[in-house]
């Protein structure tokens, strides 16, 4: 009997042609971040395969999709979360694919009586998308205890466990200061299923930003330039205040920036191509290379 | 008595399911979505009580969705309707009007004649379950 039935089973194929293509649109446009992406894949291939099982009628529990973007500033988070609605939404997980992105100021009210309402508005905003907390760590002050940072938790963790259909919410930080607010929260720490790290680019990877970047802009580094970049890079990640893919992406407008008043003072006929590319020049200018280790 | 007050209410009361998509329409023409009730349902009683704030830049309906039920569990027999209101120029007016909670009994109303001078009739309605105080009349 059991023989018979499983010869005519019903057999299914995992679609995925619009997850695949947002993967691979991350995978482009998202330089490094092997760990990170890897993990999408994984959730991306999981959710896949759990609503191939509805279609059989095999039980499935709806999988929760909390999850926590850990790592320095610049390193994508932001991006992946808005790459991540997308997918999610390719899925049928969320119903539209927005992203609500909010700070503390936009959870947390002024007085007594104002932070439940405001919190309640925000959820409702983002349902059937994805509301991105970022820098989450500063919802709770502990050296405050009458803030009403925790107020608006409690009413968040409501809403992430009784609203599983209708919202996924991904906080994002610091790793440091996350580590420490979900050590004081261990409520939402249990209620996060995917906690992922973003590591830091290698200068590689920057410099292979700093192309990406500029090519999007419809710039291009000249052969000097972007040897002078990788230099520049390497001198960068050494200072303070160091922030990844941001703070290349300010130093291309800064090289833009002297490139256009470069080619100003220089004046005369100008073709496509010098208005096109930044040389060595813009990026020599730059204050790392002249102070020896000034800021 | 049935009463038929803003959109469908002509027809057998609206499932869930039917209110979500009403409202995903209004959302979709990003007209803002409110939830009021009452229990004085004359036809000339145009403002009715707000149950929490109008919500704006919402996307989906499940808040709305979430807002209507917890409007039932608080008036679980009082008049509920859902409005959506359109800002845009030249509207700036609801555009969306309709009942989704009514009490199980209604009463209705009744004509009252008031005789004026010379023989003339004044005519008006009176809901019965008003004559009871707020909060005790459905």
């Amino acid at each position: 009997m059991n023989t018979a039935q499983s010869h005519v089973e019903r057999r299914i194929t995992l679609e995925g042609e619009g997850v695949q293509r947002v993967l691979e649109r991350v995978n482009r446009e998202l330089v490094g971040l092997a760990p990170v992406k890897a993990r999408i894949g994984q959730i991306a291939a999981l959710l896949m395969v759990d609503r191939a099982r509805r279609e059989l009628g095999l039980t499935t529990e709806p999988p929760t999709l909390h999850m926590s973007f850990t790592g320095n500033p610049g390193t994508g988070k932001t991006t992946m979360a808005l790459r991540l609605a997308e997918i999610l939404h390719e899925l049928g997980y969320v119903r539209s694919s927005h992203v609500i992105a909010v700070t503390r100021d936009d959870l947390v009210g002024q007085y007594i009586g104002h932070t439940a309402p405001k919190t309640k508005e925000v959820i409702k905003r983002a349902m059937g998308g994805v509301l991105f907390i970022d820098e989450a760590y500063y919802l709770y002050r502990p050296e405050n205890e009458r803030d009403y940072g925790q107020e608006s938790i409690e009413i968040l963790l409501q809403a992430m466990e009784n609203d599983r259909d209708d919202l996924v919410v991904i906080v994002a930080g610091y790793q440091d200061r996350m580590d420490r607010f979900f050590q004081s929260n261990p409520g939402l720490h249990s209620r996060i299923a995917h906690h992922i790290e973003f590591p830091d680019y290698s200068a590689e990877e920057l410099l292979t930003v700093g192309d990406l970047l500029l090519e999007e802009q419809g710039y291009h580094f000249t052969e000097a330039g972007r040897q002078a970049f990788a230099d520049y890079l390497e001198r960068r990640m050494q200072q303070p205040h160091f922030s990844n893919a941001r703070s290349v992406r300010n130093a291309l407008d800064r090289f833009r920036l002297r490139q256009a008043m470069r080619l100003v003072e220089q004046g005369g006929s100008l073709g496509a191509e010098e208005l096109a590319a930044i040389d060595a020049r813009e990026v020599l200018a730059s204050s790392v290379f002249g102070k020896a280790s000034g800021r | 008595m049935h009463i038929t007050q803003g959109q469908f209410s002509f027809l057998p009361a609206l499932t869930d399911e039917q209110i979500k998509r009403q409202v995903k329409w209004a959302l979709d023409h990003e007209w803002a979505v409110s939830v009021e009730y009452t229990d004085d349902p004359h036809p000339r009683n145009t403002y009715w009580e707000m149950h929490g704030h109008p919500m704006f830049d919402l996307r989906d309906p499940a808040g709305v969705m979430e807002e209507i039920t917890a409007c039932r569990l608080a008036f679980p027999s009082h008049y509920i309707r859902v409005m959506a209101f359109d800002s845009s120029e030249g509207w700036e007016t609801p555009r969306m009007s309709f009942i989704v909670n009514r009490p199980d009994h209604e009463p209705g109303f009744r004509v009252e004649r008031q005789e004026g001078p010379g023989r003339s009739l004044r005519y008006t309605v009176r809901s019965y379950a008003v004559e009871r105080p707020e909060g005790q009349r459905y």
